[in-house]
């Protein structure tokens, strides 16, 4: 797979069509192994949701034409499990850039041990999920022995409230293990873009009087436009699929159960390949939705540098 | 948008460039304690977990938490007793071989689409961006599907190729755009010495592109090492990796926190370990250097 260029169809052809093969020829491995292992597999889901397939009963195999779908989109649960995705996405999205946008900001000043704090913030994005995950659940939410409730003690007395964060507050319980985790991506992303302004355009500014508000309302909050695009768009490409903490903190319970974790249970579970697959392409819909206004932003962020 | 930013950059006469160190007023140190405050509320955790995993399991299940404790490795000593080892290996080689095939072929397709860009190469590039919008669990059943016909599942290197998929579009894009910095004279002055694709690969771009390359290693690494629904749906005993051990580990072994944060450590170590000594070029590699 490493060996590369594509044997131009030299000798056969003028010299123009090997130029373009030259050229075309390094990118043609990563293109086909990329449509050969993501684009085929999805085609298959398309084909599987429109039959009537439960690997239970495999002699009740046929053409279910959109009956799948309608299974679907009238189960309550799994419209439920569209809406938790929606909300955990969005959530989980706007108060990590939200909160990323407000910690690079204090990051961008100098102060003494800046590298220190920066190194610990990283931290929660490079656990591994499952890791952390279970850290949240068992570490910090129990509520016999979790810090949480440790510290509740440690302070109020045995008297203190001693909740079940975990079901007390299911979707807040997960959001905010996710916003703990992806808070740090957003901050390194908005920080490069605070880094990469440029410093006589903040300087002039200072010159000509501008409060520290009007810099960052006229010169900052325009130049982080893309950075908080490129965050919103790859954080809603990663959360929407999120499985991990759905499936450690609550196993899809108390009405946390994403997209993802539905499709899993009724593939692996119920055995259900037909709507399993519908499932799977509703999400891929939900998906091309919310990717064609983002990609009409990354579309900007392309043509800017095509103008070089 | 730039436009309108450097405008008044050409109209103040340049200082010269005056270091930032003079934003620092007397807000300055209050800013800096609520960073230092922020840093280590978002570590707290990390460090909780690592500390928890240093306690026998009954100082580490009290209420409220006993920190004078004393410290112990039983937690790892039994979770090491358990073998993580065959999952740890399983990870280790998905994870690298993968990231190493993705850097390749990225490597060759971002000098296509950077250096001698093929006509419509944004498309390409979008179409490279579209597959990562696909969501994995979409693809999930015909994978499964496929595996099972020839022979592939509970296979490391089924995790290797799906591995090496989920990440190559980002890696492209992220390739694409450390690539286009190489200066384009470079390029040609080697392309007139005669030299072909792979040694101005080896001797030209490499070099130059070396931090990119890293950066983009690195991202792919963690996301290959911290998969887990590929891995926990098509693998098993001979195959499983580290994430599935972790979830089978706890489910396994009961509630037992000292150990479950041991193996949750030890399972994230190489990873922090990875990822401190490489922050800047994650920095680097996050912004997808999208913006220049």
């Amino acid at each position: 797979m490493t060996t590369v260029s594509m044997p131009a169809p030299a000798g056969v052809r003028p010299r123009r069509a090997a130029g373009r093969w030259a050229r075309r020829g390094p990118l043609l491995p990563a293109l086909l192994f990329t449509i050969v292992v993501t684009q085929l597999p999805f085609l298959a889901t398309l084909v599987i949701s429109f039959t009537d397939w439960n690997a239970l009963y495999p002699d009740r195999r046929g053409f279910a034409a959109f009956g799948n779908y309608t299974a679907v989109l009238s189960d309550p649960q799994l419209r439920s499990s569209i809406l938790t995705t929606v909300i955990l996405t969005v959530s989980v999205v706007l108060v990590s850039l939200v909160l990323g946008l407000a910690i690079a900001l204090l990051l961008d000043r100098r102060f003494h041990g800046r590298a220190i704090v920066r190194t610990m913030l990283i931290a929660p994005f490079l656990v591994v999920p499952v890791a952390a995950a279970l850290l949240w659940k068992h570490a910090l939410y129990n509520p016999e022995y979790g810090l949480f409730n440790g510290i509740l003690t440690g302070i109020f007395g045995q008297g203190a409230a001693q909740p079940d964060w975990i079901s007390d507050a299911p979707m807040f319980s997960v959001v905010a293990s996710l916003v703990w985790q992806w808070t740090p991506f957003m901050m390194l992303i908005l920080l490069a873009g605070l880094q990469s302004r440029s410093p006589e355009v903040l300087e002039a500014a200072r010159v000509d009087g501008a409060s520290a508000f009007a810099v960052f309302r006229h010169i900052t909050l325009p130049h982080l436009r893309q950075y908080l695009e490129l965050g919103a768009l790859l954080g809603c490409i990663y959360i929407v699929q999120n499985f991990d903490a759905v499936f450690t903190i609550t196993a899809g319970g108390l009405g946390t159960a994403n997209l993802p974790y539905t499709i899993y249970q009724t593939f692996y579970q119920a055995h259900d390949y037909g709507r399993a697959s519908a499932a799977g392409v509703i999400v891929v819909i939900g998906s091309m939705i919310v990717a064609t206004f983002a990609l009409r932003v990354v579309s900007s962020l392309l043509k800017q540098e095509a103008d070089r | 948008m730039t436009q309108t930013l450097s405008a008044p950059a050409g109209t103040a006469a340049p200082p010269p460039a005056r270091p930032r160190k003079t934003r620092r007023g007397p807000g300055g140190a209050v800013l800096g304690v609520v960073a230092w405050i922020v840093g280590i509320a978002f570590f707290f955790p990390v460090a909780w977990m690592v500390f928890t995993s240093l306690h026998s399991e009954q100082a580490a299940a009290t209420n409220p938490p006993d920190v004078t404790a004393p410290l112990t490795v039983d937690g790892y000593r039994e979770f090491f007793a358990t073998n993580p080892w065959p999952y740890l290996i399983n990870s280790a080689t998905a994870s690298i071989v993968s990231t190493a095939l993705v850097v390749v072929l990225a490597m060759f397709a971002g000098y296509a689409l950077a250096i001698r860009p093929v006509r419509k190469w944004s498309d390409v590039l979008f179409f490279f961006l579209t597959t990562k919008m696909l969501p994995a669990v979409a693809g999930l059943l015909p994978v499964y599907l496929i595996a099972q016909h020839i022979g592939l599942l509970d296979n490391i290197w089924l995790m290797v190729i799906l591995y090496t998929a989920m990440n190559l579009p980002i890696a492209v894009w992220m390739m694409h755009s450390f690539l286009a910095e190489v200066p384009v004279a470079i390029l040609e002055a080697a392309a007139l010495d005669g030299a072909r694709l792979p040694t101005v690969m080896r001797r030209v771009i490499l070099p130059i592109a070396s931090p990119g390359i890293a950066a983009t290693a690195l991202i792919c690494f963690i996301f290959a090492w911290n998969e887990m629904l590929f891995a926990r749906v098509l693998t098993g005993v001979v195959a499983g990796t580290a994430p599935v051990f972790l979830t089978s580990f706890v489910t396994t072994q009961g509630l037992f926190l000292a150990k479950v944060c041991a193996a949750a450590t030890a399972i994230s170590i190489p990873v922090l370990v990875a990822g401190f000594a490489a922050q800047n070029k994650l920095v680097q590699g996050l912004s997808l250097g999208a913006v220049k």
